[in-house]
Parts: structure tokens; C-alpha cells; sequence
């Protein structure tokens, strides 16, 4: 078995990653990608110490963490959506303004 | 065997993540995306979380990617994004020291600390006969049953949201021909 601490480590790499890539990309859409590998980079951190403390219970919170980072996708691809079709253009530089 | 499936799943994890963030094309980056998650589904398994791993490539590669797609396609930015040009100076430098002052707290914390505290006693992950559903399940609908209820209440929202968000606005042009 391989020893849980392994899989925190991964899951840092991933969510060190995921964080960089926030920050570095211009495009919404990549940017809310990189959102997604973060979450997905918890997930497993739950479900790691879920299994290192023999308790169920962090598989139930990555449960509530699906559920949550479904909802926060439809919600921000409308945003993202409905940007799109006051300004055509896809680069986080050009959303100044809450009202374009 | 364990850590032949660690090692091949980790790599392509992390090819997954680092391929979203390098990628010029958007679609490219969504499958480097659908990658990624694929292999953290094979960790789940590995660490007896069935049913997360099912509904991990249910739900993420599924259904959320495909979201992806859909607007990438709907709304035509499958235009390459030049990675060489640096819109804000100094950005590129500070992202990186953020990205390994980070990844030095998270490694630090994870050697120094590991796995401590008290258990949630939401039920155990081995003993016992049952499968990993009904384990899942039992907890899920007696001890957290108020925010599964909660969650219901959030998709409800996050559609009526999207609906009202992406609908275009022709109200103003019934008012008038009514008026």
C-alpha cells in the first residue's frame, strides 16, 4: 500500500499547479479550469486522509465538494457566457467593470 | 503493484494539469483536463473510494467538460492564446515565487504533520462487510442529511441562475409592443 503522505504530495503538485495557472493564463475559460484541477487536487487530499484515519467521513465531504463544483460551473460558464455576448473577447483584461 | 498504478496515474496527472496550463488552444486544454481527472479517478479507486471514482468520471469528465466544450464551441474562442507575450511586467515572476511559496507550505505541512486529529466517527472505511455505497450512503442520510437537503436547494438555485444569466434580453421589446 503506498503510504498516504505520497498522495497529499501529488495532491500539492496538482493544486500548486492548478494555482500557477490561475494566475499565469488570460483566458476565462482556462482560468476556470484551473479552478477545477484545484478542487480536483482537494478531492483527493480528503479522500487521502479518509482512508490514512479509516473514517468515511471524507469521502462524504468530497461528495459535497462534487455537488458545490457542478453548480459554481453552470453559474460562472453563464457568466462567462453572457460576457461574451456584450464584448466578444475572451482575455480577463478586457472584464473591468461589473456593468459593461 | 500499488505503486506501479501510483506512479503511472500520479504522471499522468500531473502531464494533465501541467498540458491545461500550457496549452494554447482551449480545446486542448479541456481533454489535457478530462486527462487529469481520469487519473485522479484511478487514485480514488486505489484508495477505496469507489463510488467518488465513479462519480468523479460520471460528473467531472462527463458532464463538466462537456459544459467546457459546449461554450467553447457556442461561443468560438478556439483561437490560440499566445503564451510569449506578458500582458502585466513582472506578472509571470510573481505567479511562479506565489506557486512555490505555496507548494513549499503544502509539502512542509504534509511532512511535518501528516494525518493527526480526531476522527469524525462518521463510520469506518474497512471494517465491516459492506460495500463502499452503502457506507457512503448511511452517514450521507442520517448524520449530513441537512446539508445533502442544502445541496438540493443549491442546484435549484445554480439553474434558475445559469437560465436567467445566459437568456437574452428581449423582455424590453415585448413591453413595447404591448404597451
Amino acid at each position: 500500500m503506498v503510504p498516504g503522505s505520497w498522495f497529499l504530495g501529488l495532491a500539492a503538485i496538482l493544486f500548486t499547479i492548478g494555482a500557477v495557472g490561475l494566475l499565469v493564463r488570460r483566458n476565462v475559460l482556462v482560468m476556470f479550469m484551473c479552478v477545477e484541477l484545484m478542487l480536483n487536487a482537494v478531492n483527493l487530499t480528503f479522500v487521502t486522509f479518509a482512508r490514512m484515519l479509516d473514517d468515511i467521513g471524507g469521502q462524504v465531504v468530497v461528495f459535497f465538494v462534487l455537488v458545490v463544483a457542478a453548480a459554481e460551473v453552470v453559474v460562472g460558464l453563464g457568466i462567462i457566457v453572457a460576457i461574451f455576448r456584450r464584448r466578444h473577447d475572451a482575455t480577463a483584461d478586457d472584464v473591468f467593470a461589473l456593468r459593461g | 503493484m500499488d505503486w506501479f498504478v501510483f506512479v503511472v496515474a500520479g504522471a499522468l496527472a500531473i502531464a494533465g494539469a501541467l498540458g491545461v496550463v500550457l496549452s494554447r488552444n482551449p480545446v486542448h486544454a479541456a481533454l489535457m483536463l478530462v486527462m487529469s481527472l481520469l487519473a485522479v479517478a484511478v487514485l480514488f479507486v486505489e484508495q477505496k473510494a469507489d463510488f467518488l471514482a465513479a462519480v468523479q468520471v460520471i460528473v467531472y469528465a462527463g458532464a463538466i467538460v462537456v459544459l467546457f466544450l459546449f461554450v467553447i464551441m457556442l461561443i468560438g474562442v478556439d483561437r490560440p492564446e499566445s503564451l510569449t507575450v506578458e500582458p502585466l511586467r513582472g506578472q509571470r515572476p510573481f505567479a511562479a515565487f506565489i506557486g512555490v511559496a505555496a507548494f513549499a507550505e503544502l509539502f512542509f505541512l504534509v511532512r511535518l504533520q501528516g494525518a493527526s486529529g480526531r476522527r469524525a466517527s462518521a463510520g469506518s472505511l474497512t471494517s465491516g462487510h459492506e460495500s463502499n455505497v452503502e457506507r457512503l450512503a448511511r452517514p450521507l442520510f442520517t448524520h449530513y442529511l441537512l446539508p445533502f437537503e442544502l445541496t438540493s436547494a443549491l442546484l435549484v438555485v445554480a439553474v434558475v441562475g445559469a437560465v436567467v444569466l445566459s437568456r437574452r434580453e428581449r423582455a424590453v421589446t415585448v413591453d413595447e409592443g404591448e404597451g
